[in-house]
């Protein structure tokens, strides 16, 4: 008997029954998320509302809950991640340009220092608070509840998301870029600097700006270093005491006055808007500069 | 003869999969006949390299071995065989690329204007700075025209007005006409045969004195195909021009000698390693092949 004279018919109704079922679950792990995401977003937003005002951006906090404001967080935050930034990135692209085009996998160190910049990615923040506290505040560096003190506790932390991320933009530079450059009698480090990392800089900024967006959100490791402090000034150099807005939101939410709940929500959209605004920034680079070889 | 000849033309493009047939060959004739080295020295006739016994490893296994053949200077040296034998293996020891592959080693030596290219003192940078490269598939750099051509000089320090320096280069390539009004536009918008002729014009602005061209047509159309191979025949007055080339035709259009390649197997037929078989000028290869095994693979029975 030929198939092939056989009308072709629609199938299995089991299939499509499967394949549709498959699809609705799929679609429907999505809306959770999705779902989850807006009603959190719309909860903060309407207990914030009363909040949501200049004042917050420009007093500063107080114990009348009318008159505290988020300015010497923002400031403190700004100092704190500009800091970070400007430590992680210059070491994380070194580090990343040295074990992508210098490192000889076959050396088990090379392997072994991989290896555990993997894992210290993994590494929960509150461990480099615990750093921090232990040889920054105190111990070896001693250098106090201070905005250095925080900006390289949190410069370690990112770090090895930078690196990792780096090192992802330096491999995405393909081979025949680097032989074209050497063929032409270019060194090494010409061909690094005036090749590779013109083709790198915006996976690398990408990955950094999530780095550092990351930073901005946390609250453990500068608890755990004493920035949990009552703050009414700007920081005013590396050496000031100061406060990030994770920390002040922090703050506000443990005190039982109903009206530093609102300030608190008030200040989790401030720094929402920051976050967001700093992974679009991330996303629009990527989108903008990334390269088709 | 004139009927091999025209096999010859006629003859596909090897491709990689078979292996049977040729390795089949290759090991009749592994039993330990010396290659044909066909040209006896001549002053008249300077040598550019001079390849002493090279034979280079990865890891332990070798990839091609006791290559010994002179290559003439201006002429075009044509490098043919069926694939995995060696033969872009053997012309990335001429500008010492082969270096950059951190498993690689090479045995031998490559005089090149009585210095050997792989004595210690030689530093590799140099070496590439007067042999240049041309690869398989295009690979501008994701810069301007006009600076994918400037990058070469720039890196080098070469002296004089860069305008002129890339402008020479690119009519030496034979694209300025093409490009001349879209200089500072990027490279990634030319054709495949405007780009590798583009990657042509940046190995001749920094007046190499060899350059060297693994499969640059492979990727191309028979028509950008022919602009390279008129624009290599042109070139050979002032340079000294290998090519590596699966296409049998270009080897005969264009080249004044070709070194015929072949695959052996070891004895348990792991490593594959690249020989020369014959290496003669090229319309002896192609006509009068001193050995069964040119004569096969010129002819399109094998390969």
């Amino acid at each position: 008997m030929s198939t092939v004279d056989a009308p072709i018919g629609r199938g299995p109704q089991s299939d499509r029954v499967k394949g549709t079922l498959f699809r609705l679950a799929l679609l429907s792990s999505l809306a959770l998320g999705l779902i989850t995401l807006i009603a959190l977003l719309a909860d903060v937003v309407i207990s914030g509302a009363a909040r949501l005002n200049g004042d917050l951006l420009t007093n500063f906090p107080s114990g009348i809950p009318e008159n505290a404001g988020a300015q010497s967080a923002i400031f403190g935050t700004i100092w704190v991640i500009g800091l970070t930034g400007l430590m992680c990135i210059p070491v994380g692209v070194g580090a990343a340009i040295y074990l992508e085009e210098y490192a000889d996998r076959e050396r088990w160190w090379n392997r072994a220092i991989e290896l555990n910049i993997q894992n210290l990615a993994a590494v929960p923040s509150i461990v480099y608070g615990i750093l921090g506290l232990a040889f920054l505040v105190r111990g070896a560096f001693g250098l106090g509840q201070v905005v250095l003190a925080g900006a390289m506790t949190l410069a370690l932390l990112v770090l090895p998301i930078v690196i990792i991320a780096s090192r992802e933009a330096i491999r995405a530079v393909p081979p025949s870029i680097r032989e074209g450059s050497m063929a032409l009698g270019a060194t090494k480090w010409q061909t690094i600097r005036r090749q590779v990392l013109p083709g790198a800089i915006p996976g690398i900024a990408t990955g950094s700006i999530l780095a550092l967006s990351r930073a901005i959100g946390e609250a453990a490791p500068l608890v755990l270093l004493g920035a949990l402090t009552f703050i009414t000034f700007n920081p005013e150099g590396l050496d000031s005491a100061f406060t990030v807005l994770p920390i002040q939101i922090f703050n506000w939410i443990s005190r039982p006055q109903e009206e530093f709940q609102t300030l608190a929500a008030a200040a989790i959209v401030v720094l929402l808007v920051i976050l967001l605004t700093m992974n679009a920034a991330a996303i629009l680079l990527r989108n903008r500069y990334q390269r088709k070889w | 003869m004139s009927d091999r000849t025209a096999d010859a033309t006629r003859a596909v493009e090897p491709e990689p999969a078979r292996t049977r047939p040729d390795v089949h060959v290759a090991r009749e004739a592994a039993s330990g006949d010396a290659p044909r080295i066909s040209p006896p020295p001549d002053p008249d006739r300077p040598a550019v390299f001079d390849l002493r016994n090279i034979s280079v490893y990865y890891d332990a296994v070798p990839a091609v071995r006791d290559m010994t053949f002179p290559v003439f200077q201006r002429e075009i040296t044509a490098l043919i065989g069926p694939s995995g034998c060696g033969k872009s293996t053997l012309i990335r020891c001429l500008n010492r690329m082969n270096d950059l592959i951190p498993a690689a080693r090479v045995e031998g030596e490559v005089i090149y204007h009585g210095q050997n290219l792989y004595d210690p003192e030689i530093d590799p940078v140099e070496v590439r700075k007067r042999i240049g490269m041309v690869f398989q598939k295009p690979n501008p750099f994701p810069k301007s025209i006009y600076d994918n051509v400037a990058f070469g000089p720039r890196v080098i320090g070469m002296k004089g007005d860069m305008d002129e320096i890339v402008e020479r280069a690119i009519r030496g390539a034979a694209l300025w006409d093409e490009v001349k009004d879209r200089l500072k536009t990027n490279a990634y918008g030319m054709s495949g045969g405007q780009q590798q002729r583009l990657c042509i014009a940046r190995a001749l602005a920094t007046e190499p004195d060899v350059i060297l061209m693994d499969e640059p047509c492979s990727a191309l159309d028979p028509i950008s195909t022919a602009r390279i191979e008129d624009l290599m025949l042109e070139l050979k007055s002032t340079y000294s021009i290998v090519i590596v080339t699966h296409n049998m035709q270009q080897a005969a259009r264009v080249s004044d000698m070709t070194a015929f390649f072949t695959v052996e197997l070891d004895e348990g037929e792991k490593h594959r390693t690249g020989r020369v078989v014959e290496y003669a000028p090229t319309d002896k290869i192609f006509t009068n092949p001193a050995d069964k095994r040119t004569e096969d693979y010129v002819t399109g029975k094998v390969g």
